[in-house]
């Protein structure tokens, strides 16, 4: 177990700068999530910190081990891959066991690690069997028991669940956060998911175009994106510029840096029939477009002054005899508007 | 309804399948049930030739030791070209597939394919100008080398066996390359990232998983090698005498066909034989 850090890391691809300038820190045991659209640089921080790629320049430290120049084999890191990478022609057992046979550890030693590994992973019936006997939780499970067998300072994992369905992936979301806190490794882990960055991980890095453009513990970023870009992409978020219009009052939070841009997210937003009048609320008119009935959970499309507004609340909260085409006002605490400091968006 | 189906499946298959059996019928089980025939005549059956049945083709090589001893050395020289080709083929295959990328990989793959596409005679008496005293190599070496060296390949064992693995290496190349190129990279990685070296990965990962495709390669060499007489005879000399250039001498020399049959199905018996010992080994490799 160990901190990973990582300073001002650049590496490029011929001309494409994969990583730019990228600063983050991992503290020892916690659970980190790299989050940003394809393509920008997530795989490439991974690999840089895994070994498999030399950063062009910046510093790599794991533990207090600056490892520029140390190649993967050396690091002592454990790695997850998105299609598992199970050797097909080894059984489950010696798949778990290749790490522990490289280090030499003896036979003995290595059938009890085995063993626990599997045991933590609840696969230690399943020794014997080929990975192609598996299912893909189960195959993900082997996986992952390889990965921490070797009690590897860092676990590595580039987009491990992405090949599960949804239930499984929730389960087995559950299970590696489970055996993470269980063994207390630090983990670093690419996401495509932003529900899963924001559930599993206790600080988040969101990347762009190669750029760390913000890093935090999941509440923080989601409730002060530090640009336009990141308030939309983790979860959604309703921008208020152009939201003027007849009864509008929108209150402007304080300490709003000039030239921002304003934002509230869906789950933020109230909706009633009859204008409020409490203090403290921003609110505005909008006509209901569409209501889409989800369960205990109801989402309201709204259309002010030709801007679409998505409100998401309790079924419940919203009155029941409002109708597509009513006009409605909309209210939100002052404190939950998004101040985002207009950037590149 | 479900039998009807399974009965139009049938079909289907036996439509796509019988092309391919009516050419295996015409083009090689006609001509070697002839041949089979011919194995047990006396003489051959065209002209005024009077023949009978008999088995004293086949007795003629337990007769003499000859025939055997021919075939033993035949079998060694398979094994010694096999041997090399896999030792230069699959480290050539290995780089073509898994570190060369993009074009330059393409003209590689052409060179590697060239000797399949160039005349073998062509190709064998090439290599006679390289390897004889006086020739190619020895003028090259001299021209490198501070001191004189005498270089005379010609009409020795190496002349025939680099010959053969010239011909052959393709083969190896070909399957090793596909399998190799069938390996995920992600499992290279993994195993790195699990602190395997080089050699590490190469004998736990990439060679069981490729070892298919070089069996396939390895065995696509060996059977016809042990029959070889052309590289045998243009550059093996006087040495140069095996089985396959026995066999061929009884078919274009001595014109006793029968005989030439009969050492033929002999040889395809051993070769069988080999495989068939060699199987239960091979793949209990593979697993
Ligand atoms: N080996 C390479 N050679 C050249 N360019 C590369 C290489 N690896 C990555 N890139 C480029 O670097 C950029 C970042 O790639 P990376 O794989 O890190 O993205 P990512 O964030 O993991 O995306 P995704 O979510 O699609 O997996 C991309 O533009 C990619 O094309
Ligand atoms: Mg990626």
């Amino acid at each position: 177990m160990a901190e990973v850090s990582v300073n001002n890391v650049t590496k490029t691809f011929g001309s494409l700068k994969a990583l730019d300038d990228v600063t983050m820190d991992f503290p020892d045991g916690g659970f980190f999530a790299l989050l940003g659209p394809s393509g920008s640089g997530k795989t490439t921080l991974l690999r840089a910190i895994a070994g498999f790629i030399f950063a062009d320049s910046g510093t790599i430290r794991i533990g207090d081990q600056p490892v520029e120049n140390v190649p993967v084999e050396k690091r002592d890191i454990g790695m997850m891959f998105q299609n598992y990478a199970l050797f097909p022609n080894m059984t489950v057992s010696d798949n778990v066991g290749f790490g522990l046979r490289v280090r030499k550890v003896g036979a003995a030693e290595e059938r009890r690690r085995i063993g626990e590994a599997l045991d933590l992973v609840q696969l230690g019936q399943h020794g014997d069997r080929k990975p192609h006997q598996l299912s893909g939780g189960q195959r993900q499970r082997v996986a992952l028991a390889r990965a921490i067998v070797t009690n590897p300072r860092v676990l590595l994992l580039d987009e491990p669940l992405s090949a599960l369905d949804k239930a499984l992936r929730v389960d087995m979301q559950f299970e590696l956060k489970r055996i993470q806190r269980e063994i207390g490794i630090t983990t670093i882990f690419v996401t495509h998911d932003q529900e899963e960055a924001l559930t599993l991980s206790d600080k988040i890095g969101i990347l762009r175009d190669g750029k760390m453009i913000q890093a935090g513990p999941p509440r923080d970023v989601y409730s002060n994106p530090a640009d336009l870009f990141t308030a939309t992409f983790l979860g959604e978020a309703n921008i208020l510029d152009a939201l003027a219009g007849e009864g509008a009052d929108i209150k402007i939070p304080h300490g709003f840096p000039t030239g921002g841009t304003l934002a509230v997210r869906p789950e933020n937003i109230s909706i009633s029939q009859t204008e409020p009048t409490a203090n403290g609320l921003s609110k505005c008119q909008a006509v209901l477009e569409r209501r889409v009935f989800a369960g205990a959970m109801a989402t309201c499309i709204l259309q002010s002054n030709g801007n679409r507004i998505k409100v998401i609340s309790r079924d419940q909260d919203i009155p029941s005899d409002v109708a597509e085409g009513d006009r409605l006002w909309l209210t939100w605490p002052v404190e939950k508007t998004l101040s985002v400091p207009s950037g590149r968006h | 309804m479900s039998a009807n189906l399974a009965n139009q499946e049938r079909l289907r298959i036996f439509g796509l399948l019988s092309p391919a059996y009516l050419w295996l019928t015409v083009a090689i089980f006609l001509p070697l049930s002839a041949m089979l025939y011919f194995s047990f005549l006396s003489d051959v059956p065209f002209g005024d030739a009077d023949w009978h049945h008999t088995t004293k083709n086949y007795q003629a090589f337990f007769q003499t030791k000859t025939y055997a001893t021919l075939l033993w050395k035949s079998i060694r020289l398979g094994l010694t070209v096999t041997a090399v080709a896999v030792l230069v083929g699959f480290p050539c295959a290995y780089v073509l597939a898994k570190t060369i990328k993009g074009r330059s990989r393409e003209a590689l793959f052409l060179l590697v394919i060239l000797p399949f596409w160039s005349n073998s005679l062509v190709r064998i008496f090439s290599w006679a100008i390289v390897l004889r005293g006086n020739g190619v190599l020895e003028l090259g070496l001299n021209a490198i080398l501070p001191f004189q060296v005498d270089v005379n390949l010609m009409f020795s064992t190496p002349a025939v066996v680099i010959g053969l693995v010239h011909s052959y290496l393709p083969y190896v190349i070909l399957t090793s390359y596909l399998a190799l190129q069938a390996i995920d990279d992600n499992l290279i990685d993994a195993a790195r990232s699990m602190g395997a070296n080089k050699l590490t990965i190469l004998w736990r990962v990439i060679l069981p998983l490729s070892l298919p495709g070089l069996l396939a390669g390895a065995v696509l060499i060996f059977v016809p090698v042990v029959g070889s007489f052309m590289e045998p005879r243009i550059l093996g000399g006087r040495v140069g005498t095996y089985y396959g250039t026995v066999i061929e001498d009884q078919f274009v020399a001595v014109f006793n066909w029968p005989l030439g049959a009969a050492l033929s199905f002999i040889l395809l018996a051993v070769v069988l034989l080999i495989l068939a010992i060699a199987s239960p080994v091979l793949k209990r490799a593979q697993t």
